[in-house]
């Protein structure tokens, strides 16, 4: 899950996490029967919540039951990261009901939700690098002695056994920032239960983890459904939720869009809702008409991040990269745009050999990237629209090298008008703009410099469906004025809608390339997890 | 996009550029400025003397050079706490080369060279070594005045060649000393440099977004290494001017400047986080600073008093605004 | 024992064993057991400083008006000492820890409540601190001869051999220690500094944690200030002018990063002890101490590569094949 800055301090209280026994947030209210996970210990309803230029979720509904897993699916964008954090107290919903136990709730803070048993174990794990394991699990509730000082023997006791309960061996007293991804992911597990939480989010738990990990992860899984916790699992990869799972629910743009028990359903019906609309039509996919190849690249490989990447692209090509998140496909883009040195392998572009080693020299030979981080890497905020345009073109703009903001603005003017930008004049300032603006923002700065070819990286992510359907066409139409553009995308609509041959990516290599007429929903699916074809 | 009914046209900008002019910073410190300067010419009768009024100039001219580019380098996001200590080195270099029977040319070039040279050093290891600014001009700080005192101990160099003392003593017409027509020109020209060319424009979007700056093919390296340099230049010029005034060089010599210079780009209404500024702010506010001391000093009130007062101005010009904006939230 | 030898302590350790041999190894009276505390002693002021900016750097803040907050609750202690010769000790001593933490909370307040960034602040704060003590004084000194003996006295005095500035400096260690490893307070200072979302996520106030932390640093300044008055014995304007970034050079030497949420109690002790060491071996060893500048100048330079060296964050690892190696 990414944490955007977009926090708002609240009045939290910097003892006020709860020391067990917990004080009780809510009335017990006795079930009328006895049979465990009959009534939900967690549920939202009609929750909705957006964002400028955005709705992140639109009435929403989710049960978890005591001692069973639920499944929640869906692409990026879905909308599952913002029901996270309102299931947190990191944002308010708009609208809608918070009931624990069956008593309506309200969590302006994050520690309210900590208080009411409802932790998260994030995706990058939000923990402390430079604290100990032990500190790690209980900062904010640590055991104190007789003089209120943390008691760290007591401390490391309890973390020793909580640790032991689901079986990590981990020393309490190592530093966190010494452990690997799988151990952090532990400790967060270990963090989650020294706070006796009855409702644990498991927010794509298995995203950096091997095989063998994931195996002993969901014996941990296990452990917490036998001791009755709710567990909320977030995760793309179909086998994992047909291992671990008891029910499902799969939002699709925000909404939801079904639910039920995973032994009523299979593979083909959850791919199906969660990919839901009709390809064909949402997608304004043009006859392609390819000229000769511009890009070739060969064996491109990177120590940690990537390896053996081959490639080639016509002019007037898409070429979609599909692969779950943190597959390299971003890795291996911004190592193209000289972002980040490449071990070994060679770039041709038109037939010739070219270094790129930083980014200047790539848009200097037509190779522009438009990153999948817009806010850090995309746009700069606090700039005017104009300037984010002209920004890389100033050589062109200026005149030995004294501005000339006339020639900036016509610029500027031409781009935003070709992508029908939305905005009250040039010189506002970009941060102000929805996230499909910005985004179009980004593209009309690379189109000025009139590339080779664009790398569009999650072009899509996190912006509204109309401004969604408008890149999409300028997509095709820059493929078909002989634009030669990859395409890294999550989504499968997306990717199948938009691609004239695909490239999946696995684990930092390639694992299947297919052309628009063979690639299937199925195929990318299965070559992006490594499922087998029985598996399925 | 094609095939839209009505392709819009964005106009170039909302409102008058006069009326964003009126509203801003620099119009609020002209205002200061103003009052200032008409406090002082009621509270002592000496203060509008021409020739009072261009001794007092002495006083900031040097220390307003080095805020010139100390603005840009703050823009960009980044801090030089080393200037003063470059000033010092540069003066003992100079001196050292006085002593050795080196002319008035020798030694200015030996000033600028050393001010550059330092300003490398400072930028080699911000950009190339990805250190933080503000810690390594820190340690470049200690070392530069540490190499003066490692020459000069509690020596002092002085009995420079008659010629040199026109830097920081001469006059270039009537009132007008060659230290403030220098930095007349050093302002209009750094002006030039942040506002009307594109080295400038990659100075605010370094400041910014310096990672979305580096993914729009700007070279912040580069740019950044430049602007260390230039703040090395500027140090050293500021020491050529101090030490020709001054007559000699001690290595305690421009104690403290890199705080003033640093106050006047604050106040002169650069973010200290970087991405925004201007440089004729910073001008008016080394002309707040200037009247307001020498005002003082007209009234016999010690140096020190005078900076409690601009400490107060620095936090309170910078709270306003802020506070300003939690009121006015508070209201909707 | 492996991460221990890998950490700044044990190359900090390891560097100031290496400098002592080589000065012993020509000078062996530096060794002796006298002479060491008497280095310990005069470096006692620095120890205390660091361990307050300590806490402030570790949320990602500095304080510069430090030495500022030091002269002028110094200059308040040998005021009252003057107007007030009888005064017991214990009454001036809390009046000048209370003062500094006023001064401390000014700084805290600007910081949490009106977000301004804490350079600016302390840097406002350093000249209006210093031109107080001008107010308070009109630029006259208090000479040693107008301060009461016990006044003077008490630093200097022994107990169990050692004087009672150094008996104040392991005093501060011991309450520093505890109050960063045993209290959530001390704790919450590491989350701000090293993950301030998350730090948001369990639940702690980060601008609080900010205020309590200059709180923490201008008190223990109020108490230096007393003890630089009383063992110099003399207080004017510009005393421990420019000991900010001396304050500072300790803790960067002792591996507190400047960006926050790394640093030991440890580290800036060591780090306050190589400057201290470095400060009482330059005449020993007959070279001119206006070389300590300089020395101290590339002693920082070098902290700072290997404080960011340390930070490198190592990239995300996708191949198994390299994490299988790495």
């Amino acid at each position: 899950m990414k944490i955007g800055g977009t926090l708002a301090a609240g009045p939290f209280q910097r003892h006020s996490m709860p020391l067990p026994p917990r004080k009780p947030v809510t009335r017990m209210e006795t079930p009328q029967n006895d049979i465990v996970g009959t009534a939900p210990v967690f549920s939202l309803s009609g929750i909705s919540k957006s964002f400028p230029g955005v709705r992140a979720l639109h009435n929403v509904a989710l049960e978890l039951f005591p001692g069973q897993v639920t499944a929640l699916i869906g692409e990026n964008g879905a909308g599952k990261s913002t029901l996270v954090k309102i299931m947190t107290g990191i944002y308010q919903p708009d609208a809608g009901e918070i009931r624990v136990n069956g008593s309506v709730v309200k969590f302006p803070a994050a520690h309210h939700a900590s208080l009411a048993g409802v932790t998260a174990i994030h995706q990058e794990t939000v923990l402390f690098d430079e604290l100990t394991v032990a500190e790690n699990i209980f900062l904010g509730h640590a055991p104190r002695n007789r003089f209120g000082l943390i008691d760290h023997p007591a401390m490391r006791a309890k973390a020793k056994a909580l640790l032991f309960g689901i079986g990590a061996d981990v020393d309490p007293e190592t530093l966190l920032r010494d452990l690997g991804i799988a151990s952090k992911h532990l400790v967060a597990i270990a963090r989650a239960l020294s706070i006796d939480a009855r409702v644990v989010i498991m927010d794509e738990p298995t995203a950096a983890l091997s095989h063998k990990e994931i195996a002993e992860l969901f014996t941990l899984v296990d452990q917490l459904k036998s001791q009755g916790k709710a567990i909320l699992f977030i995760s793309h990869k179909f086998d994992e939720i047909f291992r671990v799972a008891d029910r499902y629910t799969v939002f699709r743009d925000g909404e939801m869009v079904g639910a039920g028990l995973v032994k009523d359903t299979n593979h083909d019906k959850l791919v199906k809702l969660m990919v839901g609309r009709d390809i064909g039509q949402v997608f304004p996919k043009g006859e392609s008409k390819f000229g000769d190849v511009v890009l070739k690249v060969r064996n491109f490989c990177h120590p940690t991040e990537f390896e053996s990447i081959s490639l080639y692209l016509r002019a007037g090509e898409i070429l979609g990269f599909y692969g779950l998140v943190g597959a390299g496909r971003s890795e291996f883009m911004q190592a193209l745009f000289g972002m980040t040195k490449p071990s070994r392998g060679t770039v041709e572009l038109e037939g010739k050999p070219i270094v790129v080693n930083n980014a200047a020299r790539a848009v200097q030979h037509g190779i522009v990237y438009v990153p999948e981080e817009r806010g850090r890497q995309g746009t700069v905020a606090g700039l005017p629209i104009f300037m984010n345009i002209t920004l890389p073109s100033l050589h062109v703009t200026s005149r030995s090298g004294f501005l000339k903001l006339a020639n900036e603005f016509d610029l500027a003017r031409t781009y935003t008008q070709r992508l029908d930008l939305r905005a009250s004049s040039l010189s506002q300032d970009v941060s102000t703009l929805s996230g499909g603006n910005q985004q179009k923002v980004v593209i009309a700065k690379w189109l000025a410099t009139k590339p080779k070819v664009i790398i569009l990286d999650e072009p899509t992510k996190g912006i509204d469906i109309g401004s969604k359907a408008a890149v999409h066409a300028f997509m095709s139409e820059l493929a078909r004025e002989g634009l030669a553009v990859i395409m890294v995308s999550s989504e499968l609509p997306e990717v199948l809608g938009m691609s004239d041959r695909i490239i999946v990516m696995r684990e930092g290599r390639m694992a299947g390339e297919f052309s628009r007429q063979e690639a299937t929903p199925e195929l990318l699916v299965r070559a992006a997890a490594g499922i087998s074809e029985q598996a399925a | 996009m094609s095939g839209n009914a009505t392709p819009r046209q964005l106009p170039d900008r909302l409102g008058s550029r006069a009326k964003d002019l009126i509203y801003s910073w620099e119009t609020l410190l002209l205002l200061v400025l103003a009052a200032v300067f008409t406090i002082n010419s009621f509270a002592s009768p000496y203060f509008l003397d021409p020739w009072n009024l261009s001794d007092a100039t002495f006083n900031f001219t040097e220390k307003a050079l080095i805020a010139l580019a100390m603005a840009l380098l703050i823009i960009s996001g980044e801090i030089d706490l080393s200037v003063a200590a470059i000033v010092a080195l540069a003066s003992t270099m100079m001196g050292y080369v006085a002593s050795l029977g080196g002319g008035t040319f020798a030694m200015v070039l030996t000033g600028i060279l050393t001010g550059l040279l330092c300003g490398a050093f400072n930028g080699t290891l911000v950009t190339h070594f990805k250190l933080p600014s503000i810690v390594v001009t820190i340690g470049t700080m200690s070392l530069f005045r540490g190499i003066s005192f490692i020459i000069l101990g509690d020596g002092v160099f002085k009995g420079y060649p008659p010629e040199f003392a026109w830097f920081g003593q001469g006059y270039v017409w009537w009132v007008f000393s060659f230290e403030f027509i220098f930095f007349l020109a050093a302002a209009m020209i750094y002006t030039i440099l942040l506002h009307k060319t594109s080295f400038g424009r990659t100075v605010f979007a370094i400041g910014n977004n310096q990672t979305a700056a580096l993914f729009s093919g700007v070279r912040v390296g580069r740019v950044k290494f430049t602007l260390f340099l230039l703040t090395g230049l500027m140090s050293g010029i500021a020491s050529v001017m101090l030490t020709s005034r001054l007559g000699s060089t001690r290595p305690s010599i421009a104690m403290g400047w890199e705080l003033e210079a640093i106050t006047m780009v604050v106040l002169g209404g650069v973010s200290i986080l970087g991405g925004s500024g201007t440089i004729p702010g910073v001008v008016i506010a080394a002309f707040i600073m200037c009247l307001v001391t020498f005002g003082f000093g007209l009234l016999n009130v010690p140096g020190i008093v005078m900076s409690i007062f601009v400490g107060l101005l620095l936090i309170l010009v910078i709270a306003a605004p802020i506070v300003y904006r939690h009121i006015s939230q508070r209201r909707t | 024992m492996k991460i221990f030898l890998r950490s700044r302590e044990a190359q900090l350790i390891a560097a100031i064993l290496v400098m002592v041999a080589a000065i012993a190894f020509r000078f062996p009276a530096f060794i002796t057991p006298s002479n060491l505390a008497l280095v310990f002693n005069d470096t006692s002021i620095l120890i205390i400083l660091a361990f307050g900016q300590m806490a402030v750097i570790l949320t990602r803040c500095i304080d510069l008006s430090i030495a500022a907050n030091l002269a002028l609750c110094g200059m308040i202690s040998a005021l009252i000492n003057v107007a007030y010769p009888d005064l017991s000790l214990v009454v001036v001593l809390t009046v000048v820890v209370l003062a500094g933490a006023i001064f401390g909370a000014i700084n805290g307040l600007l910081v949490w409540k009106l977000d301004i960034p804490s350079i600016v602040v302390t840097l406002g704060t350093m000249t209006i601190f210093r031109g107080t003590i001008f107010l308070l004084t009109n630029g006259a000194w208090v000479n040693a001869h107008e301060m009461s003996d016990a006044f003077k006295a008490f630093p200097r005095s022994t107990l169990l051999g050692l004087p009672i500035l150094s008996w104040f400096a392991i005093i501060i260690i011991g309450i520093i220690w505890l109050v960063m490893t045993r209290t959530a307070f001390g704790r919450s200072l590491y989350a701000i500094g090293g993950n301030p979302v998350a730090a948001v996520y369990v639940g702690i106030d980060v601008g609080k944690a900010r205020f309590w932390a200059f709180v923490l640093s201008g008190a223990l300044a109020g108490l230096s200030g007393y003890l630089w008055i009383s063992r110099y014995a003399v207080a004017y304007v510009d005393i421990a002018s420019g000991f900010e970034l001396d304050v500072v050079a300790a803790c960067v030497i002792g591996g507190i990063s400047i960006s926050g949420g790394i640093g030991t109690v440890g580290g800036a002790l060591l780090g306050a002890l190589f400057l201290g060491i470095v400060k009482n071996a330059l005449p020993v060893i007959h070279v001119s101490p206006f070389w300590q500048m300089a020395i101290s100048g590339i002693v920082i330079i070098i902290a700072v590569a290997f404080n960011a060296r340390a930070e490198r964050k190592k990239g995300r690892i996708i191949l198994k094949s390299a994490e299988a190696k790495a």
